[in-house]
């Protein structure tokens, strides 16, 4: 295979609040979809985690960020926008 | 309102117009557009927090960076300690350009952190500042203003006090609750705007409490500035502030013969306007109280506009006013403003600043007309107002001077700062050209609670200092000068010239009387000489009628006569 790249991606959410609720679904529809097993999700509660969110500069919830490929990419919402994530995450490449 | 029930901002000016501060463990919304200080007023109140009143902040920097914010406090001053520094926290919360958006989010993430923060610095106060920028970035106006919400029960959860600063264009002041975030005005405890505008090329900046829930505040627009203290606000007194005593203490304006035309000198705290042309002797008639004040060894801060306060030294050292070395003693603190760009508030502001910083008990202004030709009228107008006011409530004596225009009346005029209605004492100085000469005239137009003279007196400078002399009416016409000298001296001729006559007739009459004298004692010697002649008569007289007889008796002896000579000769029988 030429790509053997694993995603690794943070998102930092809060508690249950609905707009995290709905981003963490749709990043696991999207890593289902898109990236098979080729993806790792790390999740952060900033109310369990404060000083996480305060060193790691997370202002708003929810954001996702991609650590791995570089550059780190940072996106903040629901990642209800299908087309626009992907793009976000350099996946609208027909990876498929 | 309790004081303790408001948290002061330490800005001069802006804890007197709301009675305190702002209001403690509330909300407060400090709307201006960009430019117009918010940045500066939120930081100093952080700043005095930790400083004064052992209350650890929170800066939440939305759009600025946290260290050009510090670079900014130090510029102002503001350098905390060390220890102070730990009660400070700067959050850099700017979202980075290359943010991607996608879909609704909330602050969860910043309140967790900060609520961490709060907790292991235990802060009192926090500010964010720019809430605009993020939001901007959320995509509706319902997460918008839930997000608002959010902050605002979060804040009064916590009971921080807190300001939330918004960019909005301010021109219009209704306007701000038609903002998207307008509805944040009715929803905080209290609402500042601050409006920077630019009047006829002046900048001017404004400052106005919309609302404070459970506290009276000065509703106006009070003008404010950012000096190199910080934001200053020029507060007006409201009339429940406490009265100021006055003083019957009089103090001397530097000229022996004007404090006799005043009654003793001017009141303690007065405010004194001197009026004139160009050249009359203003900044002498100023110059010599200076000095005067700084021989009590009264701190005195002289504000010159025309020139540099070197030059105005020296200009008066020509007439005999020493002041370089009260500059020296740190007595007197001379300030130069050269008629450049501000506004008649800022350098009222300034004025202000600098008195406090030297503790003045006199200060001079020279020449405050000045302030009406930059800004508008009304301005200037109101400004001369709250510096007369400002000195009354500081118990400073205020001497200021007015340059009039060649054209305008000397009897105030079409001038548009009207002092001369407020001030204590104002002094006219003018010129008379008469007889090819011009000289000056000093009079006293009025001086509240004082007896003063009313006739108008020559000012005379000369390198001995500064004089006035009394003035001779002749046929209806004031003389000064050379006429006055020439009339003078007329007199000084004809009162020599009687002297010279008198003394002359004494003479005479010494003479006179001498001679008399001498005519007495020769007259006298006659009368001795004539006396003593009749004596010398009498007695040979009586001894030559002795012979006669003892010559007949020896006769009629030798006679025999037996008949005396009587009885035989001529007796009747």
């Amino acid at each position: 295979m030429s790509r053997p790249v694993v995603f690794k991606f943070r998102l930092y959410i809060a508690d249950d609040a609905l707009n995290s609720a709905q981003a963490q679904a749709n990043l696991m529809a999207l890593c289902r979809t898109y990236l098979a097993d080729r993806y790792e999700v790390d999740l952060v509660d900033v109310f369990k985690e404060p000083q996480r969110a305060l060193v790691d500069g997370i202002f708003m919830t929810p954001t996702l960020v991609r650590l791995a490929p570089l550059p780190v990419r940072r996106i903040v919402g629901t990642l209800s926008q299908t087309a626009l994530v992907l793009r976000a995450l350099d996946l609208d490449g027909g990876i498929a | 309102m309790h004081a303790e029930r408001k948290a002061p901002t330490g800005i001069v000016g802006f804890d007197a117009i709301t009675g305190g501060g702002l209001p403690r463990g509330r909300t407060t919304l400090l709307v201006g557009g960009p430019g117009s200080g918010k940045t500066v007023f939120a930081l100093q109140f952080l700043v005095h927090g930790v400083q004064h009143c052992k209350e650890p902040g929170i800066f939440v920097a939305f759009e600025e960076a946290s260290n050009s914010i510090l670079a900014n406090a130090s510029s102002f001053g503001w350098n905390p300690t060390a220890t102070q520094r730990k009660k400070l926290f700067f959050l850099d919360a700017q979202p980075q350009p290359d943010l991607i958006q996608s879909g609704d989010f909330d602050f969860c993430g910043m309140l967790a952190a900060l609520e961490a923060k709060a907790k292991t610095i235990s802060a009192r106060r926090i500010v964010f500042d720019a809430l605009d920028i993020v939001l901007a970035l959320l995509p509706d106006p319902h997460a918008q203003r839930r997000e608002i919400y959010r902050l605002h029960d979060w804040l009064l959860a916590r009971g921080l006090t807190g300001i939330i600063t918004l960019k909005a264009d301010t021109d219009e002041s209704n306007a701000v609750s038609q903002q998207p975030f307008g509805f944040m005005q009715f929803m905080v405890d209290c609402s500042v705007i601050l409006n920077h505008s630019v009047v006829q090329g002046v900048s001017q900046r404004n400052l106005r409490v919309q609302k404070f829930r459970g506290s009276s505040f000065d509703e106006n627009e009070s003008p404010f500035l950012i000096g190199n203290g910080g934001v200053e606000v020029a507060g007006a007194r409201s009339l429940d502030s406490v009265e100021t005593p006055v003083s019957t203490e009089r103090i001397s304006s530097g000229v022996e013969r004007l404090d006799t035309m005043l009654g003793g000198g001017y009141y303690r705290g007065a405010s004194v306007l001197v009026t004139g042309f160009s050249g009359t002797a203003k900044t002498t008639l100023s110059g010599a109280f200076v000095q005067a004040a700084c021989q009590r060894g009264e701190r005195t801060l002289f504000v010159s506009f025309d020139s540099e306060g070197s030059e105005v030294i020296r200009n008066l050292a020509s007439v005999g006013i020493r002041l370089a070395p009260f500059v020296k003693s740190g007595v007197l603190r001379m300030a130069s403003a050269r008629t450049i760009s501000g506004s008649a508030e800022t350098y009222l502001v300034r004025i202000q600043a600098l008195a406090r910083e030297h503790r003045a008990r006199c200060v001079v202004i020279d020449p405050v007309s000045t302030w009406s030709k930059s800004g508008t009228d009304l301005n200037a107008h109101s400004v001369a107002e709250r510096l007369i006011d400002w000195s009354k409530a500081d118990g400073t004596t205020l001497l200021c001077t007015r340059l009039l225009d060649e054209m305008s009346s000397p009897a105030e005029g079409s001038s548009p700062l009207q002092i001369s209605a407020q001030v204590d004492t104002w002094i006219h100085l003018n010129y008379l050209v008469q007889a090819g000469e011009r000289n000056r005239g000093l009079s006293i137009i009025k001086s509240r609670g004082t007896a003063h003279s009313n006739q108008v007196r020559e000012l005379i400078l000369s390198d001995s200092g500064v004089t006035l002399a009394d003035i001779y009416t002749a046929g209806g016409e004031v003389l000064m000068g050379t006429l006055r000298w020439e009339k003078e001296r007329a007199e000084r001729v004809v009162a020599e010239a009687a002297e010279v006559a008198a003394k002359l007739k004494k003479v005479r009459l010494d003479a006179e009387e001498a001679e008399l004298e001498v005519r007495v004692k020769s007259l006298q010697t006659e009368l001795v000489a004539k006396q003593i002649e009749k004596a010398l008569l009498l007695s040979s007289s009586k001894s030559r009628a002795g012979d006669v007889s003892r010559d007949r008796t020896r006769l009629e002896e030798l006679r025999g006569a037996d008949a005396t000579p009587h009885g035989a000769v001529g007796s009747p029988p």
